[in-house]
Formats: C-alpha cells, structure tokens, sequence
C-alpha cells in the first residue's frame, strides 16, 4: 500500500511541472504502459490475501483514476497552450472589405404593383392582364367610344396599321372587355400593365403603367366606388386619414364619372399626401356605362358596378418621392439602385407594405 | 374655356363670392384649371427712361444703354433700336418678362460680351401695334412721372380657365356655365333679353343645301347686313376679346367671336360683295381647292361639306373660312351666316385636312342647332349697333329638322346608382334648371333633353346630372367588402412575381424599358420574326416593336458602360412581340451581366464574366420556381445573336420539343456593331410561356423523405474522350447505371493538353456511392467501379485513364 502512495505522491509532483506532450505520454507509459508501475501494481492483486485484496484493489483503483485524470487535465493543459502560441500568429487584420456580393434591385414599378395587387388582394380583388397590343374596337369602341367621338382625340394612340385598326392599348380598360367578355358576372378584378400614347415629357412618357378596377356585382354603386378608392389611397400611402375629393369628369365608358383628387401639402420641397389645402389629381373612376355592359353582354339591368384606372408611375413617384416620369424607363445603373428595392422586400399585407 | 367673373354675370344673378363660384364650378364638374390675372405676366413691363446710351464697342449696330427703372435702379441694356436714344421714356422688360409677341423668355445674357439685362420692347413686340421699327416712345407728358411703374394697367380681371370635358359643349359658352352654375344654387339664370330689331327687306342671296349623301349641313341660317362700316371694335368689346387673351380684329369678326365665346354659336361672316350669286352648301368634289383664313391652300377630298357660290368653294362648313369671301374694313355689305353642322362629318373633315380651329372644336362637339336664331339676332343686331347697316329677314334652310329627344327616368335609378337618395321635388327642380321639360306619371318622369346637350341619351345620363348638380359629397363612403370570387394570382401569374424577385436576388437590377425599340436594333436580334412597325412612333429610333428582349437591354448596357459602369448585371421581365395582332406577344426574362467577377479584389483574382456565371443563375432560378434539376437537358443550339460555340438551351425534360431558357455570350458581331466595349457579355432569357405548370405541387412533390445512414464512398475517374463530347452525356450514362447506388456525380477537372492525345480531353468526374441497405465492402465498390469503367468506355468509346 505504501508502495503505491509513493508512486502516487511522486507521480503527482511530477506532473505539476512544466511539462511537454512528450513528457506526458513517457509518464503515461511509465504508469500505465505494459510494464508500468501501476499496471504491475495490478498484477500483484492474484498473489495477495483475501482479505487485502479487496482494500488494495480499491486503493489501487482510485490511485490510477487520480492519476489519469491528472494526466488528461496535463493534456489539456498542454492542447490549449499550443493552441493558445499558435493563435497569437493569425492575427488577421478584420478590417479588410469582406468578399462581395451583388444587391439586386426590384424596379419600382414592379414594386409599385405589387403592394397595389396586395392591398387590393385585401377586399377579394383578383388580378387579370390583357394585351398590349390591341384592337380598336376593345380598346375604343367596346369602351363606348366610336371613332367619331372627340374623346379618342384624348387618347395620343400609337397604330400598327394604316386602317388604324391595331393599337397600343392607350390604357388598361380594354382588360374590363375581355374579363367580361370571357366570364360572367360577378367581376372583382385589378388590371395592371403597360400602356402606350405617343407623348413625351417631364410627366408624360409614350409608355406608362395603369391599373384599371372593376367590380360588377348586382348591387354595387357609387358609394361602394367610395369606400374602395378611400381604403386603396389610405393603405398606398400608409395614412390613417386622407383628404379626398370626388369631382364629375367624363369618361365615354362610365357614367356617372369622377376625377379624384387628394390632399396634400409642400414641406421642403416635397410632396407630402394627406391632409395639406392642395389638391392633387390621381385618378379617373365612374360607374361602367350600361353600353359598355350591353357590348360584353352583361345585362346592365341585373348587374352595374364601377370602374375606376390608375396611373401606377405617378403613385409610385408620389410615395416615393420621385421627379421624372421618364427616369423609370431609361435604365440609370444609379436610378435603378437609388430607387430599387430589396428583391427580399415582398409588400405583403402583414409584413407592411413598404419599410 | 376662358371667361370673367364679370361676363359670367351677365348671365348669373348671384351674390356668391367669387371663391365660392369657383368651388362650385368644379363640384358640378368644370374643372377650373385657373383663376389668375391674365396679364399678371405684364407686371414685368415698367415705364423707364434712357438715361445714358452709347455704342456697343464690338457692333456698330447695336447700343448699350443704362436705363432708370424706377426706385434708384439703373441696369445695363443692350438695344438694337435706332431710336434708343437718350432721355427716351420706353418699356422696359425685365429678365423673366414673356414677350407677348414671340412668348420668348427673357434671361441675363450676354450679346457680344457685354451683359444685357432684359430688354427695351418696341410697340410690336408688346402687341401694341404692328410698329416695330424701333422702340416705344412714351409721351413725356403722360410717363414722366411713371418711371418705375407698371406699363399695363392692371385693370383686366381675373380670368377663370376651364377644362370642359367632351360631353359638354354647351359649356363652352359663358351662358351654358352659368345655367349650371344656377341650378347647383349659385344665383339665377337670367333669361336672355329679346329687343326687337327691325328687319329690312329680304335675304336676296339664295342659299340652297344639296342632297348629297352624308350632307355635313343640316341648316343652314342667314341674312345680310347691308351698308356697314367695318371697323375697330368698341372699348367693351375689344376688353371682352382681350380679356380672354384673344386679339381684337375688326367689329364684325370681335362680334362673331364674342356671339361664340357667349353662347358658343360659332358664326360666319362673309363680303356679300364677294359671293358670287348664291350659297351652295354641297359635298365637295376630289381635287377641289380653296385658300382658306389660315393662309393656307387646301386640297379637297370627296364628301367634305363645303360652303360655295358659282367660282367655286367659300369655306369648309364649321371647319374654317376662304379668303375669297373674308370680311375687311371696307366691307359694306355681310352675308352672316348660323349653322349646323354635323359632328361626324367636321371630324372626318378636319382630321384628314389637319385642321384644327375653334369652330371645328365646337362643331364636332355637337353645337345646339335651335341657336341658329338667336345666334342671328345676337350678332345682328350687335353689328348694327357698331357698324350700322339694315339687317334682313332671316333665311333658314333646313335639310333635317330637328326635334328634342325625349327620354324616361325611373326615379328610383338615381339611388341605386349612388346609394343615397334625392327628394323628388328637388330632382325635378335640378333637371328644369339645366332646361329639362319634366312631366311626372307616378315614379316616372318624361324629360324633354335640352336641345343643347347632345350627350345626354339614356337613364344613366340623367343620373349624372342629378347627382353632379346635388355634389359628390353625398355619396356615402361604402366600407369594402372582402368577399372573393378567385384567387388574387393565377399560376402563371405567380410564377412571373416568383421569377422576377428570384432573378433581382441572384444581383441583378431590374429595369422595365419601352416595348418599342430602334429597328436598327431589334434587327440585329428579331431571328424570323416579323418586324412590327408602329406607322407613328414617338421618335424614329423608337419605330417598332421589340421582338426580342435584348434590343433594349444591350443598347441601356452600352449607355451604362458609357456612364463609366464596368460590372453590371440587368434583366427585364415584360412583353415581346411575334406578330402584331393581340396576344402574338410572349412574356419573357431578358438578364444581361457585363465585365468581371471580383474585378479588384483583394483576395480573389478577377475574372471576366463568362456562361457558367449566367447559367448558374439560370438553373438556379429554374430550381428556385421548382423543376427538378434531374430532369433537366441542355443543348448547344441558340438563337443567332448568341455565339455560336458558347451558348445553350435548356429544357425541361430531354423528350420537350420546346426550350424553356437560352444562355450564353452575346455574338461578338453584335456586340462590335453595336460598339459596346467590355471583357465580357453574356446573358439569358427564360420564355415564361414555355414553363409548364408543375401539376403536382410542391408540397406534394416532397411527400416522401428517404434517407440513407450506412456509410458513403467516393470514388474518383478520369475519362480520354473526344474533344467535342459532352460532359452532360457521361453524366448521364453513368448515373443511369445504378440509380440507387449512385447518388451524385461531380465535374471537378477537364483537361487538354500534355499526355492527352490531339483532339482529345480528359474529364474528370467524382461519383458519390451510397447503399441504403448495408455498409459497402470493398468487392462491392470495386464492382461498382468496374462497371462505371466498363459501361462509360463501351457507350461513349471514352477511355479510363490510368
């Protein structure tokens, strides 16, 4: 018993010096090794009296987990000093540019049109599209407008042909024909898209985006158009209240018609909507014309309803701020990251609209 | 539609503010663009006093004065005048004056290089009169003591501008908004004074309609005024027609013009000296001429409604007169012509002959054609009270007489349109002021339509007019329901949003350009696709439809590049064009990337962008939208504009007959002809059409989740096979040899060159083996690996290399 105390005491000082991993795994081996101290004190256990063994074997048990664990902890001890020196040579310098990676950008436009379809998406608005290219007669004549009516002088229209038969749409209402033309009533849908008139300046451009409504159900009236415009403008805009006017206009494909024009005020130069004394036009709407019902064969007896179109740039410029219609379609590497959006940034209903 | 308040109020009894007035002119729908002082304009315009002038020193024809403006100011002008001289009291016109003559702009500027500030105006450039030798010299005896002050008195009243819509010509008269003015509530109509007038003989001109197919006139009402003396118009009336900022002629043209302004009766007046025996109002005969007011020669078509006499045609009926019959001062005779001219027929006319004057304007709206009369009697009699003369008996040809339509109204209509109600008393009293006749039979009302108003037909129309006239403001504010009858997005409408944002978070900037483009370069990019001409394009650079996506995006990448941008990616989603009738377009992504990768990097070397930059991002969006990257074929044909040896197409499965992408670098002779300077150009296009709907959803797709936990091997090779045989081949041989075994295959080296023999390559490819039911053993792999060797070698005729 003594024996082993010995070898226990003197292995203990020994492994608190200063030692190598080489040092280590020579004491290692001199304990545990074939031959080792320990592994011969265990050899002797056969030869011992019963009534020894029992204690020695004990002893000699907590002896050699005392050891190795001091031995593992030495280990240790060694591992993460070398770990430690070795550090203290990669230091690298942090401040370096990291490596890069492209921001893409969502063109407003396309930003724009979505956080409409989102709200709209809100009150059971669905989304149909149409042609850009078009035929007179749905993007004139369908819409109650003959050609001999000075409205379509309104209208600066690119053609295709010479018999003027073929068009650019000049807006987006041709897509009221063809959903009603292809299905039955109810209709509740938002058409955005592209739209075309051959006119160009600061606020004019010969391509544009316009978003056309309509909603046709049996009892749907003015003060139904009311409700939607004034919850669309408020949710665009992210405003709790607006300041909001109906005024009669004319348009040959709703009757009666209205203009609609929003608050807004000057501060520093910038235009903010809302509650300012200026009033501001942002769109055409009305009551779709029992004749326009009558060519898309909807009886306009049964069913009326209203229709309304928006010019999608022109919300966008307002909301965010931008001068120049014409900018948004002339591909400026700096226009389009100034003013793009974080692809990431999907206008969603519960997310926000816009950060 | 421009008028005053004071003018409005010969018609309009009312003791409303004028801001009130305005209020409510746009309530009832005249959207007053403007109330301003017309001449607020002329407040630049100051009497001053040369005070020193002397010669240009580098041009002998113009001086440089100092000129007192008023206030202790003295500026420098430069001045052309001979008569600039000094101690001349004259007009000065500060920088920012519009010059009335030429509406040019004054600014600072420098003329020969000595700085003129504004200029000094000469009595044309004022509009004062025709002089414009010279400067305008003030009298001392009126000016002396006005330096400083304005020139033009400010006592022309505001101006109210309307924009009057194109159902409402009976509002492009003062008298047609102040009837709706009263029945809004703002003041009375006054009804029109009829002083009788003495009528002297007979119209002895004879005047005669034709019955031609599609006659343009209808009526056609006259009477001479004989033994007139034309001349300059009255104080009153010259204020009226310059009030509006019109330019006074002579008393008989100011009166027509006025009659228009008031009533919006357009009328003609011509020399009954000059007509030769009778008006004929007849179709006009192809190849006929005639000079009209407008100084220009006109060559008629066939079927134009012409006002003749025996030489030949007058004038073109409500569109413009001839010079042959125009009034002058001398005139002592006139010929004053009413008349109704069909809307049809003024558009037709004008729009081939481009011409485009007021009374065409008015005319093509619809002119009210019981105003013939009054039309006559206000203008006669104005005329003789200004020029004298006796006034005939009207003549009234009429090749349609004109009867007012009568419609019904259900009163109940008005509130189901709007959602609110109007009592019925006060909706017959609204529709007698706008100069309905209203009878009552139970819920219904008879309405006899205003022979002034040719847009209202039907029901609805009556509706507007109740409600425009009660206001807006007492619709109700409805809340929206959300009842649904479809989902927001369709499939493929989905599938476009998706794409768009999956192809801007691989970097790329989305742009939206026109769907035009310049045939210069569409051609370079249309394959054989017709080319689709607009007839009237904005620009001629911009002349017809794009056929491909890449027109727009490569000529916005070189303007970039030009902008000093190196390393740019772009892409657009949107329309391109087949053919030009509705829907032969197709919906497409054009992306477009430039330059290098890591261009000045620190720790990564540069590169130039090359297709396995564009095809990553392609794939990879094609997985993102949810195809299965297993199924998916690549082939090396491409359309023309891409180079011929670098570029592919993708399909979706080997079997599709249809690509659904293109990638690949754009032809280095496009991109020489187009001049765009770079290390590299490439790009893709996915056609959204060609994308078939993934049936099986998504989450349906993944409805099984398999794995495997026994261990994984990887085994190397390397294959010799001909330089043009494709990786894609090998893949797939080797993969189809044991689809449960082999479970991925990696490219990781291909080399040409030394110990390679000519026109061969070596590709060398990593197989991943994996067995879901046990731990493969050595002599498992080994088979395995014999057979990769033996089926790879015995397909392809590729080679192992040891």
């Amino acid at each position: 018993m003594s024996d082993i105390k010995k070898i226990r005491d003197e292995y203990l000082i020994k492994l608190d010096n200063n030692l190598n991993y080489e040092s280590v795994n020579q004491i290692k081996t001199e304990l545990f090794g074939k031959n080792g101290q320990i592994s011969n004190s265990f050899k002797t256990l056969g030869s011992l009296p019963n009534e020894e063994r029992k204690k020695f074997a004990s002893d000699l048990n907590s002896i050699k987990e005392e050891l190795q664990e001091k031995i593992n902890s030495k280990i240790q001890e060694i591992e993460i000093k070398e770990i430690n020196s070795k550090l203290e040579n990669e230091k690298l310098d942090v401040t370096l540019p990291e490596r890069e990676i492209n921001q893409g950008k969502i063109h407003p436009v396309s930003q724009v049109i979505d956080e409409i379809s989102s709200i709209f998406s809100e009150i059971g608005f669905s989304v149909e599209e149409g042609p850009d290219v078009e035929n007179e007669h749905y993007n004139f004549t369908a819409l109650n407008t003959p050609d001999n009516h000075p409205a379509r002088d309104m209208h600066d229209t690119f053609y295709l042909d010479n018999n003027k038969e073929i068009l650019l749409r000049t807006h987006t209402s041709p897509v009221q024909v063809r959903t009603m033309l292809n299905g039955k009533p109810p209709f509740k849908i938002i058409a955005p898209g592209r739209t075309y008139r051959s006119d160009s300046d600061q606020t004019h451009s010969p391509m544009f985006h316009q978003v056309e409504g309509l909603h046709i159900d049996k009892d749907i009236n003015m003060g139904h158009l009311k409700g939607c415009l004034d919850y669309f403008i408020k949710s665009f805009f992210e405003v709790d209240k607006i300041k909001m006017r109906f005024r009669p206009s004319h348009f040959p494909f709703t009757e009666p018609s209205a203009e609609v024009d929003i608050g807004y005020e000057l501060k520093d130069g910038k235009i903010v909507i809302g509650e300012g004394d200026k009033w501001l036009e942002i769109l055409g709407c009305g009551m779709v014309h029992p004749n326009v019902l009558k060519n898309v064969n909807v009886n306009p007896d049964k069913y009326q309803g209203y229709a309304f179109g928006i010019g999608i740039d022109r919300l966008g410029m307002l909301k965010y701020g931008i001068n120049d219609l014409r900018a948004f379609f002339e591909t400026d590497y700096r226009w389009l990251n100034h003013f793009g959006f974080d692809p990431l940034d999907v206008p969603s209903n519960y997310r926000g609209l816009s950060r | 539609m421009k008028f005053t308040m004071s003018w409005l109020k010969e018609h309009l009894e009312t003791k409303n503010k004028d801001t009130q007035i305005i209020d409510k002119l746009t309530d009832v729908g005249l959207e007053v663009e403007s109330f301003e002082n017309i001449s607020s304009d002329l407040d630049n315009f100051k009497v001053a006093k040369i005070i020193n002038a002397e010669k240009h020193p580098n041009a002998d024809r113009l001086r440089v004065c100092e000129v007192d403006i008023g206030q202790q100011n003295i500026v420098k002008v430069v001045c052309g005048a001979p008569n600039a001289k000094k101690d001349l009291l004259t007009v000065y016109a500060g920088p920012g004056s519009v010059i009335p003559k030429n509406n040019m702009k004054l600014t600072v500027s420098k003329i020969r290089g000595v700085t003129s500030y504004g200029m000094l105006c000469s009595e044309s450039e004022l509009k004062l009169s025709d002089e414009s030798e010279g400067i305008t010299e003030l009298k001392p005896s009126k000016y002396s003591d006005k330096i400083g002050k304005n020139f033009f008195k400010n006592i022309t009243e505001k101006v109210v501008d309307l924009s009057i819509t194109p159902n409402r010509p009976d509002c492009l008269g003062v008298r047609g908004i102040a009837r709706d003015l009263a029945a809004a509530g703002v003041g009375k109509l006054k009804s029109t004074s009829h002083k009788n007038i003495k009528k002297d003989g007979s119209q002895n001109i004879k005047v005669s309609i034709t019955k031609d197919k599609n006659q343009g006139c209808t009526i056609f009402g006259s009477c001479l005024i004989k033994g007139v003396t034309n001349k300059e118009s009255p104080k009153w009336l010259k204020e009226k027609i310059e009030s509006l900022g019109q330019k006074p002629i002579s008393a008989i043209v100011d009166v027509t013009n006025y009659v228009m302004l008031d009533l919006n009766r357009p009328l003609h007046a011509y020399d009954a000296d000059k007509i030769d025996k009778e008006i004929i109002v007849r179709n006009s005969k192809k190849g006929e001429t005639f000079k009209a007011l407008d100084n220009k020669e006109y060559k008629l078509e066939d079927e134009m409604c012409v006002i003749s006499d025996q030489s030949g045609v007058l004038g073109l009926g409500g569109v413009i007169g001839g010079t042959r019959s125009g009034t002058e001062l001398k005139t002592k005779n006139i010929l004053l012509e009413s008349a109704y001219f069909i809307p049809r027929s003024i558009r037709k006319t004008s729009k081939l002959l481009n011409i485009d004057t007021d009374a065409k304007f008015r005319f093509e709206r619809g002119i009210d054609p019981q105003s013939i009369e009054a039309g006559l009697l206000k203008a006669s009699q104005l005329i003789s009270e200004i020029c004298g003369g006796k006034i005939s008996k009207f003549d009234i040809q009429q090749f349609k007489k004109y009867k007012n339509s009568e419609i019904k109204f259900n009163i109940s209509l008005f509130e189901k349109i709007t959602g609110f109600k109007v009592k019925e008393n006060e909706i017959i009293k609204i529709l007698k002021d706008l100069g309905f006749k209203c009878s009552k039979k139970k819920s219904e009302l008879k309405l006899k339509i205003p022979s002034w108003r040719p847009d209202i037909s039907q029901p609805i129309d009556i509706v507007e007019e109740i409600v425009r006239i009660k206001g807006y403001d007492n619709i109700e504010t409805i809340e929206p329901k959300k009842n649904r009858f479809k989902d927001t997005l369709n499939k493929q409408q989905k599938l476009f949003h998706f794409l768009q944002r999956s192809i801007a978070s691989k970097g790329y900037f989305e742009t939206v350009t026109w769907s035009f483009t310049d045939s210069k370069i569409n051609n370079l990019f249309k394959e054989n696709l017709k080319e689709i001409k607009i007839v009237n394009p904005i620009s001629s650079d911009l002349d017809v439809l794009r056929n491909s996506i890449f027109s727009n995006l490569a000529f916005y990448l070189k303007k970039n590049l030009d902008r000093g941008f190196k390393d740019i990616s772009l892409f657009e989603i949107g329309p391109i064009f087949k053919n030009k009738n509705p829907g032969e377009q197709l919906t497409v992504i054009g992306a477009i990337k430039s330059g290098k990768i890591s261009r000045l990097n620190w720790n990564e070397k540069e590169r130039s962008v090359d297709i396995f930059d564009v095809k990553k991002d392609l794939i990879q969006t094609l997985i993102e939208a949810g195809y299965d990257k297993q199924n998916f074929f690549i082939r090396d044909k491409s359309p023309s504009y891409y180079h011929p040896g670098k570029s592919g197409s993708v399909y979706l499965y080997k079997d599709d007959i249809d690509p659904v992408a293109y990638f690949g670098e754009l032809h280095p002779n496009i991109v020489k002809k187009l001049d765009i300077k770079t290390e590299g150009l490439v790009g893709f296009e996915i056609y959204l059409d060609c994308l078939k709907d993934n049936k099986i959803k998504l989450r349906d797709q993944k409805s099984h989740f398999e794995y495997s936990d026994y261990q994984k091997s990887e085994r190397d090779f390397a294959f010799v096979v001909d330089k043009n045989y494709k990786a894609q081949d090998l893949i797939e041989i080797i993969s189809s040899i044991d689809k449960t075994l082999i479970k991925s295959i990696k490219v990781f080296d291909i080399y040409e060159g030394e110990n390679i023999p000519s026109g061969k390559k070596s590709i060398a490819i990593n197989v991943t083996i994996q067995s879901s039911e046990k731990t493969l053993d050595e002599n498992d792999l080994e088979k395995i690996n014999k057979l990769i060797i033996s089926t790879v070698e015995s397909k392809s005729g590729a080679k192992i290399r040891s």
